[in-house]
């Protein structure tokens, strides 16, 4: 097990960067964000701050209207490596034809790993999220949370430096969601990358993150930018802890703030 | 396949819907077949105008190497025709999903070919076209269209975030195809190929007629065409039975690939557990 910490080389930066899409929504104003290395960093936001789009420019879905994505060690707009970033939707995405070994492994598949390879690496992915018995079952068979742990096996298989997840577990009842929470940072903590995560709960964010971005709803800009420094690895008993109640409560008054700032309140 | 009972029915019930489905429709068979009967001992009607259920019987036995000859020859235009529809419909689904030029260019004459009654095409493809091949054309043109139109359909409905994932680990082209629109169109392709079925039995019987109209041909329509001239009503009912049950038979036999294609994963056809 390797501790993450944070470096002071970049993953990845957003400089600028601008999105107007062609119905004329202004989703991202100006945005500046870089990403260490290592780092967990929540994006949190009411709905429409355009943090999901900001995590779509990220993985290369869309191009920004105006300033520009770099990576780490490529000039600013350079695209990146496919297998760069792992991605987990608000809902599992699975294809449903395919058996959980066979989703897991897509991201290998697609980049012509061979089989034998691909497989081993299916396996130890399955293994990290706790579904190692679960290989041969299809989508249907499985429950919501374990729909989610496939989803994130899948974005963790080929290993990528960046992992990013836009409200992966919105859609999951609390009891799971506590539970997925407390494996995604045991998670992190094993594996060492550096994590984008897409929230509107601050409570989740603040559980979860090393440092969370705050945004402005209409457009999308960066309202303030708040580091959690309790220590690593939390578990339930930071959940009760008056650390935690007091990030909470600054992160609540920030997101308050970024609110009030549009006038538009939740 | 079994029967999916409504919520909150105990599984005895359930069986016994089960067993109704059966016995239901056999007992209006018998009853029809009672009723036919009755009408033509009652009315004393000669055999060329109603046939009794008995004549039409002793017609199907004795008749059956002619018949069953002509059953095959029809069924063989029915399979190629359906054949030739799958790849003609799947693969214009599959151009016009790759190229939207393509696309506006033919979809326009597809619809045109669909809505045009195939028995006013027959007799002018019989002029340009050597008969097997008339007869085969007339079959492929009504049967490609579900099938065009089902995979097209499937082929537009794949799940966008699928298709962003896709998107993100730099998928070609190919395998986007390959791998996502193909599997996600096959329950709507399947879906087509129910209705192309169908479709191509009725196609082949209208090019036989036409044919036949014109001389030569041996397929089952044809049998019935030529019994009507020889006003043999008896075999032209045994010949209407089989292909009647041809047409079912066929329905179920692609109903049964759907199931095993889909079984596993889609709700269609997977089996809910109460």
């Amino acid at each position: 097990m390797t501790l993450a910490l944070p470096t002071d080389q970049s993953v990845v930066a957003l400089e600028g960067v601008t999105k107007h899409f062609a119905s004329g929504t202004l989703a991202l104003a100006g945005v500046d964000l870089a990403i260490a290395g290592g780092e967990f960093v929540s994006i949190l936001g009411p709905s429409g701050c355009g943090k999901s789009t900001a995590l779509r420019l990220i993985a290369g879905l869309g191009e920004p209207t105006a300033g520009a994505i770099s990576w780490r060690g490529t000039k600013p707009g350079a695209p990146r490596n496919g297998l760069d970033v792992g991605f987990v939707f608000q809902e599992p995405t699975l294809m449903p034809w395919a058996t959980v070994a066979r989703n897991v492994g897509l991201p290998l598949a697609l980049a012509g790993v061979a089989p034998d390879i691909a497989g081993k690496r299916v396996a130890q992915a399955l293994e990290r999220v706790g579904l190692g018995q679960f290989r041969g079952a299809y989508p249907r068979e499985l429950s919501g949370g374990m729909k989610m742990r496939v989803a994130i096996a899948r974005a963790l298989v080929t290993d990528p430096p960046l992992l990013l997840m836009d409200e992966p577990f919105a859609a999951l009842d609390e009891i799971t969601r506590f539970k997925l929470n407390d494996d995604l940072i045991a998670l992190w903590h094993a594996v060492g990358n550096t994590v984008v995560f897409v929230t509107h709960s601050v409570f989740e964010s603040v559980y979860l993150s090393s440092r969370i971005v705050v945004m402005t709803p209409r457009p999308g800009r960066v309202h303030a930018d708040l580091a959690i420094d309790a220590p690593l690895p939390r578990d339930e008993s930071f959940r009760t802890s008056a650390e935690y109640a007091g990030y909470c409560r600054t992160v609540s008054q920030a997101l308050a703030r970024a609110m009030a700032q549009t006038g538009d309140r939740p | 396949m079994t029967a999916v009972a409504p919520p909150d029915v105990p599984r005895s019930t359930a069986s016994a819907i089960g067993w109704q489905q059966i016995v239901l429709p056999l007992a209006t068979l018998a009853a029809g077949v009672g009723i036919w009967d009755l009408v033509v001992r009652i009315g004393h009607l000669p055999p060329y105008v109603l046939p009794a259920p008995g004549v039409v019987a002793a017609t199907l036995v004795k008749d059956w190497s002619l018949l069953w000859g002509s059953l095959l020859v029809t069924l063989a235009t029915t399979f190629e025709g359906l054949a030739l529809a799958v790849i003609g419909g799947t693969g214009l689904a599959i151009l016009f999903n790759q190229s939207r030029l393509i696309e506006y260019s033919l979809y326009p004459y597809a619809v045109i070919l669909q809505v045009t009654p195939i028995v006013a095409i027959a007799p002018l493809l019989l002029i340009y076209l050597p008969q097997q091949a008339a007869v085969l054309a007339c079959a492929w043109i009504v049967a490609f269209f579900p099938v065009l139109a089902n995979t097209t359909l499937g082929l537009n409905s794949v799940d966008r975030n699928l298709a962003d994932l896709f998107e993100i680990y730099g998928a070609s082209r190919l395998s986007v195809l390959m791998r996502l629109k193909l599997p996600s169109a096959l329950p709507y392709m399947l879906g087509g190929l129910k209705i192309a079925g169908g479709l191509s039995l009725i196609g082949a019987v209208v090019a036989e007629i036409a044919a036949g109209s014109a001389g030569a041909g041996s397929g089952l329509a044809y049998r019935i065409a030529e019994a009507g001239y020889r006003l043999d009503i008896p075999r032209m009912f045994a010949a209407l039975i089989l292909l009647s049950a041809a047409g079912v038979a066929i329905f179920f036999a692609l109903s049964a690939v759907a199931w095993l294609l889909l079984r596993r994963w889609h709700e269609s056809a997977v089996e809910r557990e109460r």
